[in-house]
């Protein structure tokens, strides 16, 4: 059965009787295969999907614009030897995206870059974009650094323009597969828990208590069904 | 606009896929009746390719998971959220309420918690206790057997600790504790607060072969291709109709009215197809309504007849009324002893948290009746939207600056990964007649059905419990060596209270008791007015307790789909 078309005839309002379904369960064959086919969908409606193709189609920053925030995403996080950039995990795309799908940022995003250029252009005679990385570095120096303890609402605008690329390169970057790989995350996959593992334990100067342990899953009997004495005492 | 009418008679209609109606399926369509499941969203199946977001990358999604399409963020299971468009929602008096709503099969177990708790023998009598509130018609000992059918059917992690108000059950054993909830229990217990492992229904160990067993990716809100976290339409419906059981499911349609005869006894029930936005009938002996208590309570009331002049229901005049929420209050605290974590392991674990704390108080003792149990979240998450967001913030414990550019960001967002612990207490509102919801007469949402109307108001009984919650997760904070991040929210910010409804655990708008003249059900969950309609959501629920719902919802919805057999048996129906 060709699924989209025994989703839409449910969509539909029609009976969907019996097993509606499934063309396969859990741990079948084709399982992988429908896990690979879902990267191209992340579950999406037909509603968010179309959504996602709008905000897609649109384009919010100019050439310039755009130009200036990869310089900016790459001056927060740059490459090197050690390091990818957050231009080669695309940051500055996802930015744009962003800008679209939170309107609210839109301001304050071209708003700051309009107010760089101002900037440079005031005190250096040129584009920020165009300016040597010294100047680009004491220009940035001065509104990189904000002190917590004031209320964003009182700091400077320029600072919470650098603040907000500043965050969203941060997300962008280190939600990325560039940047998950540098983080080091080791989830998102298929594993058996089986508790933190002893060095790290040591680390942070905490342990088990025997009792506590005792209670827990034997991961050699997680596939044995489970059976319970009249007690609630698991028996299997 | 001509009504269409469907020729075939049902046995039983559910209203609504989820705990409550996905229970009364199973439960319904295994004793051989012909069922039929209306429910208001889309067919869902997280085991559909097209519909999975388990087990995504965060770069899969555009906004990397930020949550301004779904409210819990991209991939998260809940289609819906706090406001769907066109279909509104209104407040009397300048008061505020909240409504989360869920339009897909299985409805909101596809994303919830999946805290299962049951209530104690004092949860159904409290008022004995403190004079606050209705007891429950029933008792502990009548839904003692329906709390271990559930247990053994569907499945819970958990031990037995003898506590008690928070009974032991037939549980699968626990996970281990992870990095951050270890802090948690030296930190809670050092303020002599006991910590035990939570209880949640994921399948750590194998219950049947249909179901798989949990591969601990900690997503469980983005609800679980091979079915070893509950959901309604994973673990009831689809068993149900695998069982060979008669279940027709009329999905996208969304519920009317009851419809009812001269008698003024229930026919069956009118909805609108979303698809041709036309009106349609279907016919059955009984109706079961489990659309959630505030949609149950809605359609109660937009049920009026010649008979029913007031709405189905409610001569009472208590349909919509004594709708509580749990209360909700959290605290995030910054743990330097959790910095400059290794990355060298996979701790995502189950979702959510794998220790708790019950109410451990003495409220003879507090200046607020009624408790709450602490929740506890941390570790080395998946980053997603907003991760990296005031990346050294911290620096500013150390005396060392905060902001910049370059490598030392990478550096920062390593060093501090992990090292936050959340602390949330959810507890027991007290149910009260002024806070309720009732039909707006001058709106209606995009199929032409009036909307509620909420009135709700927390008392000082809310904010004082608000306070001790805020008072006491900043000691645990600081007895884990924690910085409590943000300032204590005091007495203008109602103690960091959450606005009615945030906490999704909203009940007590069709309450059960004896007296007809002040409850709405009887306690199989009957209306007194109408002996063929029953509600098996969490709208029959005469009080909350510091426990979360959906336990309860499922085997209460077990006792009465059991009673509904037994008087179809019978004939009284």
């Amino acid at each position: 059965m060709d699924r989209r078309k025994s989703i839409k005839s449910l969509v539909l309002g029609s009976v969907a009787g019996g097993l509606a379904l499934h063309g396969c369960k859990p741990g079948d064959e084709g399982m992988d295969q429908m896990v690979q086919q879902a990267e191209v969908f992340y579950g999406r409606t037909p509603e968010e999907k179309e959504l996602n193709a709008e905000l897609r189609e649109e384009q919010f920053f100019n050439v310039h614009e755009m130009a200036t925030l990869a310089f900016l995403c790459d001056l927060i996080l740059p490459a090197s030897d050690q390091y990818r950039s957050a231009t080669e995990a695309e940051v500055p795309n996802f930015i744009e995206f962003m800008a679209k799908d939170i309107p609210e940022m839109q301001v304050g995003l071209r708003g700051g870059l309009m107010w760089l250029d101002h900037q440079c252009n005031s005190r250096f005679g040129a584009e920020f974009i165009s300016l040597e990385q010294e100047r680009q570095h004491e220009v940035l120096d001065e509104i990189a650094y904000y002190d917590p303890k004031i209320p964003e609402e009182e700091r400077p605008a320029a600072v919470n323009f650098f603040s907000l690329v500043r965050n969203l390169t941060l997300t962008g970057f280190y939600t990325s597969k560039l940047g998950i790989e540098e983080l080091g995350y080791k989830g998102n996959m298929p594993n058996v828990w089986d508790g933190v593992p002893d060095e790290v334990l040591e680390q942070h100067g905490v342990a088990y208590e025997e009792e506590w342990l005792a209670k827990c899953i034997d991961q050699s009997k997680r596939n044995v069904i489970a059976e319970w004495d009249e007690d609630g005492n698991l028996i299997t | 606009m001509q009504i269409i009418e469907n020729t075939k008679v049902y046995d039983v209609i559910i209203v609504g896929s989820g705990a409550g109606g996905g229970m009364a399926t199973k439960v319904l369509a295994d004793a051989g009746l012909k069922v039929a499941v209306v429910e208001a969203g889309p067919f869902f199946d997280p085991a559909d390719p097209t519909q999975q977001t388990q087990l995504k990358w965060p770069w899969e999604s555009p906004r990397r998971g930020a949550p301004t399409v779904r409210p819990f963020g991209d991939f998260d299971a809940a289609y819906g959220g706090w406001e769907i468009e066109g279909e509104p929602y209104t407040h009397k008096d300048g008061t505020k309420f909240d409504w989360f709503r869920s339009h897909m099969l299985g409805g909101r177990t596809n994303h919830w918690g999946r805290i299962s708790l049951r209530f104690g023998p004092l949860d159904f009598k409290h008022k004995d206790v403190d004079g606050y509130g209705e007891n429950w018609p029933i008792g502990y000992e009548d839904v003692k057997p329906y709390y271990d059918k559930v247990d053994k059917l569907i499945g819970v992690f958990g031990t037995n600790e003898r506590l008690p108000n928070d009974p032991d059950g037939f549980f699968l054993p626990p996970p281990k504790p992870r990095l951050h909830e270890l802090f948690y229990i030296k930190g809670a217990r050092k303020s002599n607060i006991p910590v035990y492992p939570s209880r949640m229904s994921m399948l750590t160990k194998r219950i049947n072969n249909e179901r798989g067993v949990c591969f601990y990716c900690g997503q469980c809100s983005r609800a679980c291709q091979v079915y070893a976290d509950f959901s309604a339409g994973t673990c009831l419906i689809f068993p149900a109709q695998k069982n060979g059981g008669q279940v027709d499911l009329f999905v996208n349609c969304v519920v009317r009215e009851v419809t009812t005869d001269g008698e003024g006894r229930a026919t069956g029930v009118s909805y609108i197809n979303k698809e041709d936005r036309k009106e349609y009938k279907l016919k059955s002996r009984v109706v079961v309504l489990s659309a959630s208590a505030c949609s149950t309570a809605r359609i109660l009331l937009n049920s009026k007849s010649a008979q029913h002049p007031n709405g189905l229901g409610n001569n009472s005049d208590h349909v919509g009324k004594y709708l509580h929420d749990s209360t909700g209050g959290d605290r995030v605290g910054f743990i330097p002893d959790l910095m400059n974590r290794k990355v060298s392991y996979n701790e995502d674990g189950v979702g959510g948290m794998h220790v708790y704390s019950p109410w451990w108080g003495d409220n003879s003792k507090l200046d607020f009746p009624r408790g709450y149990h602490i929740e506890v979240w941390g570790g080395m998450g998946m980053p997603s939207y907003g991760f990296g967001f005031n990346v050294n913030e911290f620096n500013q414990f150390f005396g060392t600056k905060v902001g910049g550019y370059g490598d030392v960001l990478r550096s920062d967002v390593k060093k501090y990964y992990g090292a936050l612990i959340g602390v949330s207490g959810r507890g027991e509102s007290i149910a009260l007649k002024e806070n309720y919801c009732e039909i707006d007469p001058s709106t209606v949402d995009q199929w032409g059905i009036p909307v509620l109307r909420f009135h709700y108001k927390w008392s000082d009984m809310e904010r004082n419990q608000a306070k001790h919650m805020q008072e006491t997760f900043a000691e645990i904070i600081h007895n884990m060596g924690g910085t409590p991040l943000g300032t204590m929210p005091g007495k203008d910010e109602d103690y960091g209270l959450k606005a009615p409804g945030r906490i999704i655990h909203e009940v007590g708008t069709t309450r059960m008791g004896n007296d007809p003249r002040t409850s709405v059900t009887n306690k199989f969950q009957q209306l007194h007015d109408v002996d063929n309609v029953f509600v098996v959501d969490a709208g029959p629920f005469v009080s909350q307790a510091d426990k979360n719902c959906t336990w309860t919802i499922l085997a209460l919805s077990w006792r009465a789909s059991d009673y509904i057999v037994d008087q179809l048996k019978k004939q009284n129906l």
